[in-house]
């Protein structure tokens, strides 16, 4: 069937913040349907209320509102702009909720929107647990044993008759949340009560465990017609048991010979032809390593996260493909790109093998219980792709950006076979090496196989690369020869990792390989294993023969991306990446991305033209440089992952547009930033830099408490405290000193302030300032974390003054071309600058968005050399205009145990929302809705618990009238500093175990910054998580809070951007 | 052992023999098939072919003794890019190298494999040769020259006529190269099947009081089967036909259609072929380096390939005649098509 022409204008709903279950590859998905859409000139509306997202660009859709994803204002938005169409498949679980939500609230129907693509009784068909089943039981698909339990009691009455373990999963959630494997009643009581709490349906799935069975994923597509193809498999090589986010999965499947390949494939498109899905869908399935048996797990009637995968892994883009089929295409009318001369109605062949690893949050989330299960926690994930297995799990470890090479992890050296044996049993992120190590020390491979569940040809090709180690650690550079090398380098070995093993210098590796020349040959995906003639320009390396990629005679720029999405490093990146090749391609160069995360949109091959998915070391991508010859490469738009590679790019002759090491090490160097500083003569905070522990000590005086300790080179704050006296000094240096932290820890005056933020662009003899942002809570909170309000509220005129003139003076005097970040603490007019960025930051895209100035378009400019004049650009601070947008940090800190909820300098949030009103109020109105903290609630419970610091100045922070509106209940201090201010109607709760009793709308607990493990405090904390409460650990978010409270929610109104 | 695969252009491909070691000559093609190697092996339709995996690999799951689609392998020679030495699967019993070699099959490992398709896929179908000896060019084609398929079918047909016993249905299955799958469909839909040999007679056929005639899949060109396709002239009307692949082509050419060789063939699990009646488009396991260039009379197209527009099946307008050029018994490839031989089976009457 061809297009549907009474199609005219979509409603798209995107996915909303960021969050662990819910990430880049919705906007991945997003922007491409909504580019689907465009081609066929019909309009585009998009809500969305995730500012970092290129989705909600002003090229990517006609009409774009950053509004809170809420039925409420997606009717507000249907009545405006009176879309005929809606398509919710495209954004995640969250916009297949609202789908649900508008069917039942009569919204649709009211207003005679045409639902895209799987209809909602599909949609319905496939998320509902028990619809499912049915279904299922229909069509003779097995599944696992379950009952859908709404209580405890049915839970412990189905596990009487099943017995256990038992898998507990929560219907309509993100990534798991709440579920959990129990393997007694006492665990299943605990994991019920928050499973049924985290769904908010308050239903869960509890089914026989087949713990240890495959687990294989079915990537398959239906148009209306009943065309159906499966575009790609996907093997776990971590069995049943551990959510697929968390899981090393393999593509295509390994391990299953045709019958078992096809008996799955048959099976999934069953499942899509009884669904009558119209799009993609991702079928998850456990299949007896021992028989032909085989259950469905569950499916994701839209795309997802598996879905931008399998399009990364095979070329074939699930999401443009899904989004025509909904316009009314049949797969058969719709062209394969990557061939050109193909149709989307084919099954990709590989001719190579894909790894996707996850990239888990424990090296931020250091208390965090690592035990993997059915919740997911990745924050992100790498892909590599490679001529074989070995070589494609090599450059995966690489990619994590974790400084591995190789599946040696020193610290297991040391550890006895039995503790090796219990880590391979319960897995975390690091179980991969403990199976290595069980190999090194000989450990029988069935035996592995045996306690892991994992198949046993995944631990021989571990093997594999084990006895290769083995082998690199027992001969030195003499017993090298050319075939040697040639075969560590196909199996996906780098330098670093040869030398490292070898105890050589990974020059020499180099030079070896040089006077040989075993250099990468790279090959094409292109789908069809070769098999047409492709188009595509997405390469991968190998040290094949052959190299199948022509070198142009253009002039060419690389762009490194920023690799896997973690906290502190997030999508923000991505979105810079993107915007600096669209220009770059503006300006006529050729552009070439090296990245290598399968969930964004920098690695749709269309947006480059060449892409190389490569991990980010120096190696890879000095041998793209090699192979390409670029005028240069762009460095500031990939985050820090990108600006570490510049000293050694620098020191190898490549030229670096807009930045140079030296900026670089002015800025990140303490040593070399104070100097730069002092002259220039901005002043910063008092503060020393230490190598060990022991200066640390010694230089508190001159500084006075509190100081605050950060290493250098990090992300989002990693290891960064605030010490108030020398006991927190004494444990915050041990913890950053014991990490074997071979860099240099800063130690700096921690002064109490408001914090502003600069994002500015400078053409070499000029600067202009988008805008300036202040954080609306103070200093000690890492910016990150913080509430970001543009324009600043409360600056003064001097004040603006001073930060214009210090933003343009430090800009200029470090001779950058570019982008820059600068972050302030003022104490009334006092200006210090605490952190200078070269390169685009997190706010990038937000303040892109509110001011107007496209700052990726203009910073790539003037990196390669244009001046605001040539620009037509006027210098200086650009006025902002009437309207206030607030970004607010999203947390998924409930994904973990062990993990704090307070903020502090260590940033924890994964993604951020945008409120945007013509007040302040209706600013943070819409960001609080938005983070699920503003439900319009009667008369909501407040839970509070403040520090002694809070409690001294709370009469400063309140009136005894501003809490008239709640239901207040506090621990027993602070209901009595309550009840002096006046406020008598206090309910006390006197001890932890009386939380539960009662429902809380939202907890405010503040902590004294640092000490944040004592215990009562960290139970309330725990609990607001645990119960999915919004908690408030800084006073200011709490006043940001009741401001958005007091908002008439009657007027608010829509703004589009 | 080091080996060399030697194409006919000269081109040489070095990697390490396994399976048997020895020379063979064969017409090198490639399967883009990611599964499925132990029933690509013993297909009798790519008897005196050395078959190139693209995908890179191979013998992950080993061999079972259930999979096969006839008693031994009958390529000429294997090209992977990687041998698994230790398989991994529930029903795994014998590794590949070891299944080639009791078989005297060569194959050869280590190959970028992707290369070489590249350069099948620019030049066309190319004889060549997988030797562990250091031949010259002069001798690569020497060797290269003694390959003659012309007689493939009769290589591989049965010796005897033998009877499958499934049920009533009396279907007689011209044996040109069938595979086990195929027998395997009718006897599950309740035939009584009988299997000729290549060279049978229509009259020995006929004399089985067939209700319906399957023509099977096989090697080689159908040009050079006149023999075949003059008996198979002389049951058209008598009695419906069907047939499978290099079937569907002889049946072709007996009807006065015309064949012709492509390029480098379809061989894979992953073809799109449209319906034309239903417009409907599934996907279908193929192996041919041959095709239908122009129908015969009173024959309309059925099927068409997607990717090509190639005739992809064919139905007589006038007499009970019905074929197909892929593969609906799949093994291996997709089950999309098992349908069909509920249509070929409808035609017995």
């Amino acid at each position: 069937m061809p297009l549907n022409e009474t199609i005219k204008k979509v409603l798209v709903i995107g996915s909303g913040p960021i969050v662990i279950g819910q990430a880049a590859e919705f906007d991945y998905s997003g922007t491409q349907a909504c580019q689907a859409l465009k081609e066929e000139n019909i309009e585009v509306v998009l809500i969305n209320s995730n500012p970092a997202t290129i989705m909600t660009d002003q090229s990517v859709a006609d009409r774009i509102y950053i509004e809170p994803i809420t039925s409420e204002f997606i009717e507000m938005i249907i009545i405006e702009e009176k879309p005929d169409s809606i398509l919710v498949g495209m954004g995640g679980q969250t916009a297949l909720n609202m789908a649900i939500e508008l069917k039942e609230k009569g919204i649709l129907e009211k207003y005679g929107i045409n639902v895209l693509g799987t209809p909602i009784e599909g949609i319905i068909k496939g998320e509902d647990r028990e619809q499912f089943k049915m279904v299922m039981n229909e069509i003779g698909e097995p599944v696992v044993e379950s009952a859908i339990i709404k209580s405890v009691a049915e839970g412990l009455e189905f596990a009487g008759s099943t017995g256990y373990p038992l898998i507990i999963r929560p219907a309509y959630t993100l990534g798991g949340t709440g579920g959990g494997i129990a393997d007694d009643e006492t665990s299943l009581i605990e994991i019920l009560n928050s499973g049924l709490n985290a769904s908010p349906v308050h239903q869960v799935l509890l089914e026989r465990s087949i713990k240890g069975w495959k687990e294989v994923e079915y990537e398959v597509m239906r148009d209306a017609m009943g065309n159906k193809i499966s575009v790609c498999n996907m093997e776990n090589l971590d069995p049943v048991g551990i959510h697929t986010g968390d899981s090393i999965v393999v593509a295509p499947s390994q391990t299953l010979s045709d019958k078992e390949y096809q008996l799955l494939r048959q099976s999934a498109l069953n499942i899509i032809e009884a669904i009558g899905i119209e799009g993609g869908c991702n079928v998850q399935f456990a299949l007896n390593p021992l028989s032909f048996e085989y259950a469905v797990i569950e499916i994701n009637p839209r795309v997802s996260r598996s879905s931008a995968l399998a399009s990364k892994a095979t070329g074939y883009p699930i999401a443009k493909v899904a989004a025509k089929i909904a316009l009314g295409y049949g797969l058969d009318e719709i062209k394969n790109d990557v061939t050109g001369v193909t149709m989307a109605c084919f099954e990709p062949s590989l001719d190579y093998v894909v790894v996707k690893l996850p990239r888990l949050p424990f090296d931020k989330f250091t208390t965090a219980n690592k035990l993997l299960g059915t919740k997911m926690m990745a924050t992100g994930e790498t892909m590599s792709i490679g001529a074989n297995f070995e070589a494609a799990l090599l450059k995966g470890i690489r990619s994590l950006e974790l400084n591995i090479h190789t599946l040696k992890m020193d610290k297991f050296e040391t550890v006895s076979v039995d503790y090796l044996k219990e880590s391979a049993k319960n897995a975390d992120d690091e179980r991969l090496f403990v199976l290595a190590e069980l190999l090194r020390r000989d450990y029988r491979i069935d035996k592995i196989v045996e306690i892991t569940g994992i198949d046993k040809w995944f631990i021989d090709k571990i093997n594999v690369l084990v006895s290769m180690e083995r082998k690199l650690e027992s001969i030195s550079l003499d017993d090298l020869n050319e075939n040697i090398l040639r075969t560590y380098k196909k199996k996906g070995f780098s330098d670093e990792g040869i030398s490292g093993l070898m105890k050589v210098d990974s020059s020499e590796i180099k030079e070896l390989r040089t006077a040989w020349s075993i250099i990468p040959s790279y090959q094409m995906v292109d789908t069809c294993g070769g098999e047409f003639d492709a188009v595509s320009t997405y390469f991968y390396s190998t040290y094949e023969k052959y190299d199948e990629v022509e070198v142009s005679d253009r002039p060419k720029v690389i762009v490194i991306g920023s690799g896997p999405i973690r906290i502190g490093q997030g999508i923000e990146f991505d979105y810079a990446s993107v915007h600096t090749v669209k220009t770059l391609k503006k300006l006529g160069y050729e552009t070439i991305m090296i990245n290598n995360n399968p969930e964004t949109v920098s690695t749709d091959f269309n947006i480059s033209d060449k892409l190389y998915f490569e991990p980010l070391t120096e190696e890879d991508v000095m041998h793209v440089i090699e192979k390409e010859n670029p005028l240069g490469v762009m460095l500031q738009f990939g985050g820090q992952t990108a600006i570490k590679l510049s000293s050694y790019l620098s020191k190898n002759n490549v030229h670096i547009f807009g930045i140079t090491e030296e900026i670089i090490n002015r800025t990140e160097n303490r040593e070399e930033f104070d100097a730069f500083l002092e002259s220039i003569g901005v002043s910063r905070p008092k503060g020393v830099i230490l190598s060990d522990k022991r200066q640390g000590l010694e230089h508190i005086e001159s500084i006075g408490f509190p100081v605050i300790v950060r290493p250098s080179f990090v992300l989002g704050g990693q290891g960064m405290k605030i010490c108030y006296n020398q006991n927190m000094l004494d444990q915050a240096l041990d913890a950053i000193f014991i990490r074997d932290y071979s860099g240099f820890v800063w130690m700096d005056e921690f002064i109490d302030g408001q914090e502003v933020e600069v994002d500015a662009i400078s053409d070499g003899t000029s600067v202009l300032i988008p805008g300036i942002m202040e954080h609306l809570e103070r200093t000690g909170v890492h910016s990150g974390d913080s509430m970001t309000v543009y324009p600043a509220q409360t600056l003064s005129e001097t004040a603006i003054e001073k930060i214009v003139e210090t933003t343009e003076k430090i800009a200029l005097k470090l001779g950058i071309k570019g982008v820059i970040n600068i972050q302030y603490v003022l104490r009334g007019d006092e200006l210090d600058v605490i952190e200078v960025n070269p390169r685009a930051s997190r706010t990038v895209p937000y303040i892109s968005k509110v001011s107007g100035v496209p700052i990726v378009e203009y910073a790539t400019r003037a990196a390669m050399g244009e001046s605001f004049v040539e620009m037509d650009l006027k210098a200086g601070l650009v006025p902002s205009g009437s309207r206030i947008a607030v970004k607010m940090p999203v947390f998924s800190t409930q994904k973990f145990t062990g993990v704090d909820g307070a903020v502090g300098p260590e940033m924890k949030s994964t993604g951020e929302v945008l409120g945007i009103g013509n007040t302040l109020e209706e600013a943070l109105y819409k960001g609080f809705i938005s983070v699920n903290a503003l439900k319009g609630n009667e008369k909501p419970n407040i839970l509070m618990s403040l520090s002694d610091v809070t409690k001294a100045v709370l009469p400063e922070l309140l009136s005894s009238n501003s809490l008239d509106h709640f239901n207040l209940f506090a621990t027993p201090g602070t209901a009595s500093i309550l009840n002096e201010l006046g406020i008598l109607e206090v309910n006390v709760i006197k001890k932890c175990e009386d939380l539960n009793q009662t429902h809380f709308d939202i907890v405010i607990n503040t902590v004294t910054m640092g000490s944040n493990m004592e215990r009562y405090g960290y139970s309330i904390r725990e609990n607001a998580l645990k119960r999915n409460i919004p908690l408030f650990t800084s006073f200011e978010t709490f006043k940001a809070w009741l401001k958005a409270y007091s908002f008439d929610s009657e007027q608010k109104k829509l703004y589009v951007l | 052992m080091k080996a060399e695969l030697i194409l006919e252009n000269g081109m040489r491909f070095d990697g390490e023999a396994f399976g048997y070691l020895d020379s063979k000559v064969g017409e090198v093609v490639f399967n883009t098939g990611m599964t499925g190697y132990q029933e690509i092996l013993s297909d009798p339709s790519y008897y005196g072919q050395v078959v190139v995996m693209t995908f890179p690999l191979i013998g992950n799951y080993g061999i079972n003794f259930d999979d096969f689609e006839s008693s031994s392998p009958k390529v000429s020679g294997f090209v992977v890019r990687e041998k698994c030495h230790e398989s991994s699967n529930f029903r795994a019993e014998m590794e590949l190298d070891n299944y080639l070699r009791h078989h005297k099959i060569i194959g050869i490992e280590g190959v970028d494999t992707r290369a070489l398709t590249r350069v099948i896929r620019k030049n066309g179908t190319m004889k060549g040769v997988i030797t562990t000896l250091a031949l010259t060019d002069e001798e690569a084609l020497k060797h290269m020259n003694t390959l003659d398929l012309s007689d493939s079918v009769y290589k591989v047909t049965t010796k005897e006529a033998y009877e499958l016993s499934g049920g009533s249905k009396r279907v007689a299955v011209m044996d040109y190269g069938v595979k086990k799958s195929i027998l395997d469909q009718f006897v599950e839909r309740g035939s009584h099947v009988k299997v000729f040999p290549a060279g049978a007679s229509a009259e020995e056929v006929m004399a089985f009081n067939p209700e319906l005639v399957f023509l099977s899949n096989g090697p080689g060109n159908p040009s050079d089967l006149s023999e075949i396709v003059g008996e198979i002239r002389k049951m058209i009307g008598e009695v419906p036909i069907t047939g499978i692949c290099l079937g569907h082509q002889l049946l072709a050419i007996a009807l006065g259609g015309r064949t012709e060789r492509l390029k480098f063939g379809h061989r894979g699990c992953n073809h799109p072929v449209k319906a034309v009646n239903t417009g409907k488009v599934t996907i279908t396991s193929q192996n041919h380096g041959y095709h239908i260039s122009e129908l015969p009379e009173y024959v309309e197209a059925t099927h068409i390939s997607m990717n090509d527009g190639t005739v992809e099946g064919m139905r007589h307008t006038l007499l009970p005649i019905f074929s197909v050029q892929f593969h609906p018994e799949a093994s291996p490839g997709p089950w999309d098509n098992y349908h069909l031989f509920d249509h070929f089976l409808a035609y017995a009457n």
